[in-house]
């Protein structure tokens, strides 16, 4: 089936999630065109970081529809493992894998599941921790690089599967401030060359320069949605405008 | 001799029943639970008893191997104790871990046997080595079980030594044999212990 030019990246459509009695997202729906950049803003315990986990499954969602290309991945049929491969996720802890180098982060996919041989892989791997201005650091294990390396080896890990997309849950918020830029300006870079994008993040700046699209969430609800100039400049919402307010005051104190 | 088989029959049997008691099928995890709780709660002299004798007896099976009834019997025993310490292993690995590796695709048994297992074995050295150091000392357990002269374990040499010599030196001698491994193994994993804990 040749590709639909029209057809999203990601299509959520009325997605709920429950844990017990607390409900998490009431009915999202959202959409990312290829090669678009969507930052999700909202308020702690919003439901941002489920939103992001239910597009690749790490959370089963209660209701509702996600289409990944098209592809239905809460069809009992799909093959999601075959599904996360063309989606790359980079989590606000990192998690690099401490048990193996930086090389070994990149190539272990590689090999494991898409049985690429040793070679091929590594050659994959240095040229991704190229891209992220890391290629000097492949023999280190993860735990003697500083947060800000270790999250661009996230990155590069993630491309090394060369995914369609990629979602960030808050990328920047476990580092110190000196080392949010270098991450940053490695998130940029990847949508300058068209990457489809789907970004949790408090860096409001970021999302002003970087995004196509802004989505404020609140109580598992989008509240409100538009280009950046719109949603964060002059927000129709009060709900928008009184977070803005306290994160424009956290970021001035 | 005995040790190492009992230790190889042990660990992968509690390698299966750790899997099996995080398992999300309940009848999986019943099933480790209940072999948990039954093995632990017995006294291991018991359980080699049972193996070495009842289940011949009463089922005409009798595990092959000159080795095999007692490295069966205390494998089942320590299998109780590892399988809780693997269990404990690999709930200490960060649930992101697992989570980073299934977005990258890996299948779930791959995410345990490539990211999860490895990181898990390095935090339970310690505890385990522990218990192998009890295996080897419950291994003059098995005297009870020793009929041929190739099974004779330490402790049987050294009681028949004392009953033909009126003499404990045997006795201590069988002592200080057991002695002589098992401090050095604990020694040895306490280095190996420090080793990683530079390397992390
Ligand atoms: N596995 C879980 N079990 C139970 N409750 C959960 C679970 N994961 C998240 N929650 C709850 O769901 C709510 C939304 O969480 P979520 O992590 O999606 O919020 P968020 O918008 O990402 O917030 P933050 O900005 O703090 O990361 C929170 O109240 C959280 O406590
Ligand atoms: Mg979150």
């Amino acid at each position: 089936m040749p590709d639909d030019p029209t057809r999203p990246d990601i299509e959520v459509v009325d997605l709920r999630k429950r844990f017990g009695p607390l409900e998490v997202l009431n009915g999202v729906s959202l959409t990312v065109q290829p090669s678009e950049v969507v930052c999700v803003i909202g308020p702690s315990g919003s439901g941002k970081s489920t939103l992001l986990r239910c597009v690749n499954r790490l959370e089963e969602p209660t209701s509702g529809s996600i289409r990944i290309e098209g592809d239905d991945i809460l069809d009992p049929e799909c093959d999601i493992d075959r599904v996360r491969r063309k989606i790359g996720m980079v989590f606000q802890a990192f998690n690099l894998f401490p048990h193996l180098t930086v090389l070994g982060n990149c190539t272990i996919a590689q090999r494991k599941v898409l049985g690429r041989p040793r070679t091929l892989a590594e050659r994959t791997a240095r040229e991704m921790l190229e891209r992220v201005g890391l290629a000097d650091k492949v023999d280190e294990h993860p735990v003697r690089l500083s947060g800000g390396q270790q999250q661009r080896v996230a990155i590069a890990r993630a491309l090394c599967l060369h995914p369609d997309m990629m979602l960030f849950d808050e990328v920047t918020s476990a580092l110190d401030p000196e080392l949010v830029g270098e991450v940053l300006a490695s998130m940029r870079q990847l949508a300058d060359e068209g990457m489809t994008m789907l970004v949790v993040t408090h860096e409001m700046g970021f999302a002003r320069r970087v995004a196509d699209r802004v989505v404020f969430m609140d109580e598992g609800l989008i509240v409100e949605e538009g280009p950046p100039e719109q949603v964060l400049d002059a927000p129709r919402e009060a709900r928008t405008r009184r977070f803005l307010q306290q994160v424009g005051e956290r970021d001035e104190a | 001799m005995f040790t190492v088989l009992a230790f190889a029959v042990g660990f992968v049997l509690a390698l299966m029943l750790a899997i099996m008691r995080l398992s999300p099928l309940r009848p999986y995890r019943w099933f480790a639970a209940a072999w948990i709780e039954v093995f632990r709660g017995l006294p291991a002299l018991v359980t080699i008893f049972t193996i070495g004798y009842a289940v011949p007896i009463a089922l005409g099976f009798r595990v092959p191997g000159v080795y095999g009834p007692g490295a069966m019997a205390l494998g089942i025993v320590y299998s109780a104790y590892m399988a809780e310490t693997i269990r404990a292993g690999i709930e200490a690995v960060p649930r992101g871990q697992r989570e980073a590796a299934r977005s990258l695709g890996m299948t779930s048994a791959r995410s345990l046997v490539s990211i999860v297992l490895p990181q898990a074995f390095r935090i339970i050295i310690p505890p385990l080595t522990n218990e192998v150091v009890a295996l080897i000392k419950d291994t003059s357990l098995l005297y009870v079980l020793g009929t041929t002269a190739s099974t004779i374990e330490i402790t049987k040499f050294a009681r028949e030594g004392v009953s033909r010599t009126f003499n404990i030196t045997p006795l201590l001698a069988g002592a200080l044999v057991y002695l002589a491994i098992t401090i050095p193994l604990t020694r040895a994993v306490g280095l190996l212990e420090r080793r990683n804990r530079r390397a992390r």
